[in-house]
């Protein structure tokens, strides 16, 4: 026995998936060519899976700032805030981002990963219980555990299953934060928080909201899903990312608690951590001050998700929530789903194959997500690609006629 | 109190929809293993078992059950609180 046996499963899987040809998980992008479109196996492919809710990634303010930056204040900052110092940009961006959300604490980390990872693991420690809603991202797994409290998922979206296990907390509901996310980026569906509200108040309990899918995209200043819902004043913490709409890398997480800026000494992914590179910081400051300026973005990426919405729904898919800007086509099986987004690849598509176990309830996906930089054309030409795949014959017949090695070969 | 004599019998109750036919439950029997159920019929018995006995088994504690009789335990620590 070898400490590299356990790979031989995940090399099978692997050479599995290659076996069609190309590996999903293993995509290469040639050359990128704007927020929608690649060159992906030497062909133009339209970029529906990439998180870009408002195409943000070539705006001129945005590149320009990260240039000026790049010149002014060099590639990186070699180290962590703590041990090498703050730069003042870092300040600024912490305190862009407070601005936005009205609330006077903001710590901003590397990634958004790290952010899930920085803050929940310092808030919630040994003694404490954590609540996580059961389809949570793998962040939200990761942070939990780091800080070693007491671990409790509840059935997604269930406020029912939520109060049930705070009850049976009995005195211990009051050292409990209850996780929960504005968007779930696998379905695109929404956390029922004003429910939510309602029983974290009822319990004396804490509740942070991962709006990392929701920022920019939800409530009238584009604030997320508490904004959107009227419950900014009872959420206790909002965590959030800048990789999606804003377009670039990083994360942060803001609070009206004052404690919140304690986190800084006690948070082990931001004390250990290089800080953001100034280019980075610069860039998301502008596109922060985009999305405040420009909210005619967010009402273009709802029109394109209804446009794109009806189509597939049109085409006789199953989609896993309302419309959004995350849509997840629901594919029978495994094969199927792989060998549909391989033709969609061919037809120049791009969208993410999503299978279990990082999918849930065991569903296989094809998960598209919207941009407001997509053209009405392109979206069609999404809609035609999804229509003219041989799903069709599954969905209306409800039998399993549909050969994958057919679409394959 | 309820007693682990007392939780054995019930847990067998609550598991047996989860079993192949003639398949006969132990103290012994792997969940896993021995069960076959995947990731998602793990999570719906592990709800079944909380609700009936109106529990909450924490995410940290799941890699140490491997067994019937593991689960029985863990389910008359958390009833004794």
């Amino acid at each position: 026995m070898s400490l590299f046996d356990k790979f031989f499963p995940i090399q099978e899987a692997r050479n599995e998936l290659l076996k069609s040809g190309v590996n999903p998980f293993h995509v290469t992008i040639d050359k990128i060519l704007s927020p929608t479109e690649a060159i992906i196996n030497g062909q133009t492919t339209i970029l529906v899976g990439t998180n870009n809710y408002l195409g943000l990634t070539f705006h001129p303010d945005a590149i320009l700032a990260g240039q000026q930056a790049l010149a002014q204040e060099g590639t990186g900052t070699t180290g962590s805030r703590m041990a090498n110092g703050s730069f003042a940009s870092h300040r600024e961006l912490e305190k862009a981002i407070a601005e936005f959300y009205g609330a006077p604490y903001a710590i901003v980390f590397s990634t958004g990963y790290q952010a899930n990872l920085g803050v929940l693991s310092a808030l919630a420690g040994a003694g404490d219980t954590i609540l996580m809603d059961g389809d949570s991202h793998a962040s939200i797994y990761d942070g939990c555990r780091l800080g070693g409290a007491e671990i409790i998922r509840f059935k997604h979206n269930d406020v029912a299953d939520l109060e049930k296990r705070l009850r049976r907390l009995g005195e211990r509901s009051h050292r409990t934060l209850i996780v929960v996310e504005g968007i779930y980026s696998m379905l695109g569906d929404r956390a029922p928080l004003a429910e939510i509200v309602e029983v974290k108040k009822k319990y004396g309990a804490t509740l942070i909201v991962d709006e990392a899918h929701s920022l920019g995209i939800l409530g009238q200043h584009g604030r997320g899903l508490a904004e959107e819902t009227g419950v900014e004043q009872d959420v206790d913490c909002i965590v959030g990312t800048f990789s999606k709409s804003l377009g670039s890398t990083g994360g942060f997480g803001i609070s009206s608690h004052p404690e919140f800026e304690l986190i800084r000494y006690t948070s082990r992914p931001y004390i250990f951590t290089a800080s953001p590179c100034p280019s980075v910081v610069a860039s998301t400051r502008a596109t922060i001050r985009i999305i405040q300026t420009h909210p005619e973005l967010r009402q273009q990426l709802w029109t394109n998700s209804q446009h794109l919405y009806e189509g597939l729904i049109k085409s006789g898919y199953t989609l896993g929530a309302e419309v959004g800007p995350i849509m997840a086509a629901m594919i029978p099986t495994r094969e199927l789903a792989l060998a549909m987004w391989q033709q969609l690849l061919e037809n120049g598509i791009y969208v993410n194959l999503m299978i279990p176990p990082a999918t849930p309830n065991g569903e296989c996906l094809l998960r598209l997500s919207v941009s407001a930089a997509h053209t009405k054309k392109q979206i069609e030409k999404i809609i035609s690609a999804f229509a003219e795949l041989p799903h069709i014959t599954q969905t209306h017949t409800n039998s399993a006629q549909v050969q994958p090695d057919a679409i394959l070969n | 109190m309820i007693s682990y004599a007392d939780i054995l019998p019930q847990l067998f109750d609550t598991l047996k929809p989860f079993t192949k036919e003639n398949f006969r439950l132990k103290e012994q029997t792997e969940l896993v293993a021995e069960l076959g159920l995947d990731s998602l019929q793990v999570m719906q018995v592990l709800l079944k078992i909380e609700d009936h006995f109106d529990i909450s088994i924490p995410l940290n504690n799941l890699p140490n059950i491997r067994t019937v009789k593991d689960l029985g335990e863990e389910i008359e620590k958390l009833l004794k609180g």
